[in-house]
């Protein structure tokens, strides 16, 4: 019993709340009769897809630039990765690879460059890699339109330049890891692809952790000061960190995008880096600590709540345009709750 | 003059924070018209005296005082500030309590403006009553008047001299009706010498015209010239009332500084005339403790104090060598010169520094005992790390017997390895940042305050620790500290820091006098010679 309490107590209150939160709509959704085996099949895999981009937070907090609201610019590296890939007309696992590798020279420039803006501004960290976020995005649409790219199935039929705003993965990498070795249990459906890879690099996180850089980088967002007093260029440890985290959100686009069949352009992107945030802040972490830990269940209990209110508040307001109001009020909410009680807490 | 009723009478005041007594009964009386001296080195209560005649919050909300407060005889509980200006109590501030963009009688008028009607305060009542522009200058110029100071009523703050800004505060003050006591806190600390005279001048000016002025202040020439009184007051406790005229500056340093030196016996040992590190000329621009040209040879193998009031500069002798403040000068250890301004440097030249700001410098407070032991070693010396191809992974073994070694040797209190140092109390801590210091494996260690903020018999422990790695290893180790009872309980010999200068470098055994001269800047020289 003390052990359990111990437990509880090491969760956090905060915790608590949330977990509740999602077991009261688990228990609406089953009352209401939802087929719960395709809920958990969908929690699963919105964990897997969205992993990434909280992983991207560590590198970031760890570093001391806070929460990554900047993440935005990274996706759109990855974007462009993505779609050089299609472009190039590659398929199935290597695409989903290549894609990857394709990103992650573009999100080392941005990141560098990012990193360097953000050493400009400390302490106003979050706040203007928000509005960068918000910018970059913007110029992207312009990008958008005028990037060299031929492939049929990416520009417009009409007119014949520009990218869509939806480029379907079908015929590419649509689901190609998330499907690999992929099984059914009573009816849940695991997709062991890409779980396995989030395990991978969750892993690798927290070995960098473990390593002399890593350690570095925690000293350096830990305590400035005494990162200077024991010879460590903090400066250069903010600048690694954010590389990192921008190559995280590049992948994290990548995976994303496969699970869902689709690279969405143009303002997609604007509000993505609401969600990791949240997530993150939801399973403990604040803007100066993190763990994998953190990361791990605060994607699940972000990711299950977005999903499990879905059905529930369509049954709950049948009328079609109430439910959506209702999910956007649930999920905003829920990251509102993070960002607000969460903070701070262990 | 005793049949005269004494303008303001403390009688034996008491204060403690949290348990802690800070005022053992002290006593104090200012007569109308006089320069009363209040003297006491750091710490010794003053600053905790003047907070509860001002009726500081501080003072309500940890517990008040006890003792009685009289003004003209009369008996006052002084609960706020409020009340203190209303019994006609004024305060120059060390620190300038002024808005730079505000004009100079804008600030000496602040919160007191005369206020003339018009059309809007008819109707809608005083708060929107214009100011009187013409009677706040005129009693601007009133005020500088009576200091002697030529100085524009119209001129913004910002931009003034140190010394001007002194004299608007003074101005100020003066300007306040029914004053009859102005407290000066160390007001000639930030003044040059020439503004210091002046100030003096005025203080003794504004005594004439009857106002009793207390003087608190830890340079005694200027005591000796200003004061018609002294109050000396040493760890709380008064210790003497006397007039000026009956003392001299040796006695004063002496009643200011003298307590019984705990002796401590230990080797007599020879100081070896090797020198291991040599200061030339260093510069370091710390705030509030900047140091203007220090030199100072550092022996092999011996304890060397760095004493002196609080900021004098002592502190950023070690900041400085250390690289975490710009500084220029020379700095040679073991025949190689030290590049300044650069931590790593020196550190990799193996000079361990304990920070007087142990949480802030010293410690990754969210971080485990046994990690914050080896994070500059990781960092600088790449040990506690094994290969693994490229990566250069932590070597949890080792530096988890790195830290259980230092918590046995220097007797950490603590649950393990893996305990967060915020939890420790504040001498674990610091035993944490010594044992951070050590295991870089120094050839030479700058401790900052080792004792501040931590109990009587962890400050013990502590000090041990630091002799005992004297004499068994034969670490030089420098200790800077303000408080001189605890350097001439472990130190070989102490150089005294005045003014961002080395005063004088004195023997442990030295007198209380000697050590008091030097602290006040008196540089007779032959105090200086042993």
């Amino acid at each position: 019993m003390e052990k359990v309490k111990e437990k509880i107590s090491e969760l956090g209150t905060s915790r608590l709340i949330v977990i509740l939160f999602l077991i009261v709509l688990l228990i609406i959704a089953t009352l209401q009769g939802q087929n719960m085996a395709t809920v958990s099949s969908d929690i699963i895999n919105r964990f897997g897809m969205n992993l990434f981009f909280s992983l991207a937070m560590v590198p970031a907090i760890i570093s001391g630039t806070g929460l990554n609201f900047g993440i935005t610019i990274g996706i759109l590296a990855g974007i462009l990765g993505g779609l050089i890939s299609i472009e190039m007309g590659l398929t199935g696992l290597f695409g989903v690879f290549a894609a990857c590798l394709m990103a992650v020279p573009f999100a080392l420039v941005v990141g560098f460059f990012y990193g360097k803006l953000l050493n400009a501004v400390k302490g106003n960290e979050m706040v203007v890699g928000t509005y960068v976020g918000y910018s970059i995005v913007s110029l992207m649409c312009i990008g958008w339109l005028i990037l060299p790219f031929k492939s049929e199935n990416m520009i417009w039929s009409i007119g014949g330049e520009g990218l869509r705003t939806t480029i379907t993965l079908d015929g590419y990498y649509d689901r190609a890891l998330s499907d690999l070795a992929s099984f059914e249990v009573l009816g849940v459906t695991i997709t062991t692809g890409i779980l396995v890879v989030c395990a991978i690099a969750c892993f690798l996180m927290f070995v960098f952790t473990k390593t002399r850089l890593g350690i570095s980088m925690k000293s350096a967002g830990s305590n400035p000061i005494y990162a200077q007093a024991v010879g460590i260029n903090v400066d250069r440890m903010r600048i690694i960190g954010t590389m990192i985290s921008m190559v995280l959100g590049a992948v994290g686009i990548i995976m994303y995008a496969q699970a869902y069949g689709f690279y969405q352009l143009y303002n997609a992107p604007l509000t993505m880096s609401t969600a990791p945030v949240a997530a993150v802040l939801l399973g403990g972490a604040s803007t100066k600590k993190i763990k994998i830990g953190h990361v791990i269940l605060g994607t699940f209990l972000f990711q299950a709540i977005i999903t499990v209110s879905v059905p529930v508040a369509a049954i709950l307001a049948p009328d079609g345009g109430l439910s959506d109001v209702v999910r956007t009020i649930v999920s905003n909410g829920i990251i509102l709750y993070a960002l607000a009680q969460a903070r701070g807490n262990k | 003059m005793e049949n005269i009723k004494p303008v303001l009478e403390m009688i034996d005041i008491k204060k403690d924070y949290y348990g802690n007594q800070v005022l053992k009964g002290v006593s104090l009386k200012v007569f109308p018209g006089e320069i009363h001296a209040l003297v006491g080195e750091n710490g010794a209560g003053k600053s905790t005296l003047m907070n509860i005649l001002f009726g500081m919050p501080v003072i309500s909300r940890t517990g008040s005082y006890h003792g009685t407060i009289k003004i003209d005889g009369q008996e006052m509980k002084i609960e706020t500030p409020a009340d203190a200006l209303k019994a006609g109590i004024g305060m120059v501030h060390q620190e300038f309590m002024l808005i730079p963009g505000f004009t100079i009688e804008e600030n000496i008028k602040l919160n007191r403006e005369p206020l003339k009607d018009n059309v809007f305060s008819k109707i809608f009542g005083k708060s929107l009553k214009s100011l009187d522009y013409d009677k706040i200058t005129q009693d601007t110029q009133a005020a500088l008047d009576q200091l002697g100071m030529d100085m524009d009523p119209k001129r913004p703050v910002e931009g003034l001299p140190v010394g001007y800004m002194q004299f608007v505060e003074i101005a100020r003050e003066i300007d306040k009706t029914g004053v009859k006591l102005l407290v000066f806190d160390e007001p000639t600390a930030v003044l040059t010498e020439s503004e210091a005279e002046r100030l003096l001048l005025t203080m003794k000016a504004l005594s004439r015209k009857g106002i009793a002025i207390l003087f608190i202040t830890h340079r005694l020439e200027e005591v000796m010239a200003s004061s018609r009184h002294i109050t000396v007051i040493r760890d709380g406790q008064f210790v003497k009332y006397m007039p000026t005229s009956d003392t001299n500056v040796v006695e004063i340093a002496q009643l200011m500084v003298g307590r019984e030196v705990e002796v401590i016996e230990r080797h007599k040992k020879n100081l070896s005339e090797d020198t291991i590190m040599e200061i030339k000329d260093l510069h370091v621009d710390m705030p509030g403790e900047a140091v203007k040209g220090v030199d100072l040879n550092i022996k092999k193998g011996e304890i060397l104090g760095i004493g002196g009031l609080a900021g004098q500069g002592k502190i950023g002798i070690a900041n400085g060598i250390m690289g975490l403040y710009h500084s220029s000068g020379k700095v040679t250890f073991e025949q190689r010169e030290i590049k300044l301004n650069n931590p790593k440097d020196a550190i990799a030249a193996q000079i361990g520094f304990v920070s007087e700001d142990r949480r802030g410098v010293g410690l990754l407070l969210d971080e485990s005992i046994a990690l914050n032991m080896v994070v500059p070693s990781i960092q600088n010396q790449k040990r506690f790390v094994k290969k693994l191809g490229p990566i250069s992974l932590i070597d949890q073994k080792a530096v988890t017997e790195n830290a259980e070694r230092y918590i046995k040797d220097l007797d950490i209190r603590c649950t393990g390895p893996s305990q967060n140092v915020r939890r420790l109390s504040g001498g674990n801590q610091q035993k944490v940042c010594i044992a951070k210091a050590l295991t870089g494996r120094p050839k030479i260690i700058f401790v900052s305050e080792p004792t501040r903020g931590i109990d009587i018999g962890a400050k013990r422990l502590v000090l041990d620790t630091l002799v005992k790695l004297n004499e068994e290893y034969g670490l030089t180790v420098v200790i800077t500290s303000s408080e001189l009872a605890e350097l001439r309980s472990v130190c070989d010999r102490i150089a005294i820091v005045t003014e961002g200068k080395v005063a004088g470098i004195l023997p442990a055994g030295e007198s209380d006098a000697k050590f008091g001269l030097l602290m006040s800047g008196i540089t007779e020289t032959d105090s200086m010679e042993a």
